[in-house]
């Protein structure tokens, strides 16, 4: 080993020991915020022995230089840009698109390095390098599309419903046929280009139809199972091309992706197997004719709203997607100020899969400053709904459906916020529309809640004008 | 198996571990940040980028750099991007809010 290898081969480990530290700081709220610059200089420190390596061998051409010049900064450039543009809402479908460019840049190297070696003659594929092309092409393939299509389908530019189609069975069938023999073929250690080809495009339409069946509300525990599989293929991108940097930093994350995945499917109540093979054919349980459309519901003015919950002495608010996608955590933060400069209790309660993603609703309401204290995960908040004079549900739908405690329902076993103990429950909701398990809220008809038809940032800024006035 | 594949294993099983204990610990009001995180993390793919452009030579080669490059680019300098955009709003701050009174100081 020479100098500059070894120099570059230490750099590497320097690189891992940052991405290791900065996930540990992540562990608290209050380290978080260091981890990130620790990883982000794990990383720089990678590329630039990377590059002083490169240099130093001096057999990289000028025209590569300048295409890979070309790439970073063009690649580099629309990172940056959408990173600062997106809206808080919107980053599950970043996420996912870093995932698919991730997963397509691995599969890209892979396919890059087999043409290279099937180009030269005399030099024979070993098969270390064999398998691990077809598991960095397929996994990499099947990242890349399904990202894409779990992006779009957040984004609306897909439907949200699972798509199911006739003969989905045999096509994936006939895919995962073409996956393993082609890979089987190439273990051979032919250098055919083709068969390889064929193996991506098998991977590429496998990706789409292994997420096009599945609904929207699984799309976050997909897109963390996307994440880990983009680690996954990095890492045997890092064993295509001899690189120890992309092992660590794949396995890290493919290890990382996949508890984050369980947690998910977890605290959703559904397993990963079921929602990936779920899709599959079976389709969603037979969505349940909801008991009582035609029940009864008691509508509230904004004023009355307000004077339930001036004149309460604890208040909880609920806080779900339609809060998220209505932009409305800063009308809900100054809400619950009219009310404290009243004396009164607020406090919110997440469910754990509120908003999009696990934490993603402590991150919208962090953004308007509101007080990690005041923040109660589902657990340590149900007991207190009993002595809470109103539960206020913002936006949030299935997460406090009473359905879920009875079996039999598309909601049964999925943990719930206990709303209906509280003494009143103001509902604030466009509409009775369904949220994504797709059946009544028994919560809306029970005679202590009274609903506020209202987009969620309208209708939380009425109501502060309202309770102002009481004030005033 | 030559000697550099049982290391290679060896470094990918251990990671795995490591990743694994590092994360279990992950309170959940943090996921997203760290889905976020990871997701930057496997960014590294743009050493790959450019460990294979060291060795490209001929048109293919420079079009599948050029494909692997912007991806990986996008994906480790948007990644980092978005995280700390994140981690930005769990900057700390003074537990209760700063009521402005400053003429409550004087007195």
């Amino acid at each position: 080993m020479g100098t500059v290898d070894t120099i570059v081969a230490m750099a590497y480990l320097v690189a891992a020991i940052a991405f290791i530290a900065g996930l540990h700081l992540m562990n608290s709220p209050a380290t978080a915020r260091k981890g990130s610059p620790i990883s982000t200089a794990g990383m720089v420190v990678a590329v630039a022995a990377t590059l002083a390596k490169m240099a130093n061998d001096g057999n990289t051409s000028t025209t590569a230089w300048i295409v890979l010049a070309a790439g970073l900064v063009v690649g580099g450039g629309a990172g940056l840009w959408m990173a600062h543009s997106v809206k808080m809402t919107a980053i599950p479908q970043l996420v996912s698109l870093f995932n698919a460019v991730g997963g397509g840049a691995a599969a890209v190297i892979a396919i890059a390095d087999f043409v290279r070696l099937a180009g030269v003659s005399g030099t024979a594929i070993t098969p270390r390098t064999a398998v691990a092309t077809a598991l960095d092409v397929i996994i990499g393939g099947v990242t890349f599309s399904g990202s894409l299509i779990a992006a779009g389908k957040l984004q609306g530019w897909i439907t949200g419903q699972p798509v199911v189609f006739r003969g989905a069975r045999v096509l994936t069938g006939a895919l995962a046929a073409v996956g393993v023999g082609g890979s089987a073929y190439l273990f051979t250690g032919s250098e055919n280009i083709g068969i390889l080809m064929m193996v991506v495009g098998a991977s590429l339409v496998f990706g789409i139809t292994m997420v096009l069946p599945i609904g929207g509300a699984d799309m976050p525990v997909v897109i963390s199972l996307l994440n880990a599989f983009t680690g996954i293929a990095v890492a045997m991108a890092g064993f295509v091309i001899n690189s120890a940097g992309l092992i660590i930093g794949g396995a890290l994350v493919g290890a990382s992706g996949t508890i984050l995945t369980i947690l998910m499917a977890e605290a959703m109540n559904r397993s990963i197997p079921n929602i990936i093979i779920g899709g599959f054919g079976t389709g969603d349980s037979a969505v349940a004719v909801g008991a009582g459309a035609t029940g009864d519901i008691r509508r509230l003015s904004a004023d009355d709203a307000a004077i339930q919950m001036s004149y309460a002495s604890k208040v909880i608010i609920v806080p779900g997607y339609g809060l998220a996608a209505a932009q409305a955590q800063r009308e809900c933060r100054e809400l619950a100020d009219v009310l404290e400069s009243r004396g009164v209790d607020v406090s919110y309660a997440i469910h754990p899969v509120a908003g999009r993603m696990p934490g993603h609703m402590n991150v919208l309401l962090a953004e308007v400053n509101v007080p990690y204290t005041q923040l109660k995960e589902m657990d340590a908040v149900n007991p207190e709904f009993d002595s809470a004079d109103v539960a206020l549900v913002v936006g949030a739908n299935d997460v406090t459906n009473p359905a879920a405690r009875r079996p039999n329902t598309p909601l049964s076993g999925m943990p719930i916020l206990d709303v209906d103990h509280a003494k009143n429950i103001i509902v604030i909701k466009r509409s009775m529309g369904h949220g994504y398990a797709g059946i009544d809220n028994e919560l809306y008809t029970n005679p202590k809640t009274g609903m506020f038809f209202a987009d969620a940032k309208k209708g939380l800024a009425e109501i502060t004008a309202a309770a102002k006035a009481l004030v005033g | 198996m030559s000697a550099g594949l049982v290391s290679d294993i060896s470094i990918f099983v251990l990671a795995i571990l490591a990743g694994y204990e590092v994360i279990s610990k992950v309170p959940s009001t943090l996921h997203t940040p760290l889905m976020s995180a990871s997701n930057a993390i496997h960014g590294i793919v743009v050493v790959g980028a450019m460990i294979t452009a060291a060795q490209a030579h001929d048109a293919t080669g420079y079009v599948l750099m050029f494909v692997a490059s912007v991806f990986a680019a996008m994906n480790v300098v948007g990644g980092y991007a978005v995280t700390d955009r994140m981690l930005e709003m769990f900057k700390k701050r003074p537990a209760p809010q700063p009521q402005a009174d400053p003429t409550k100081n004087g007195n």
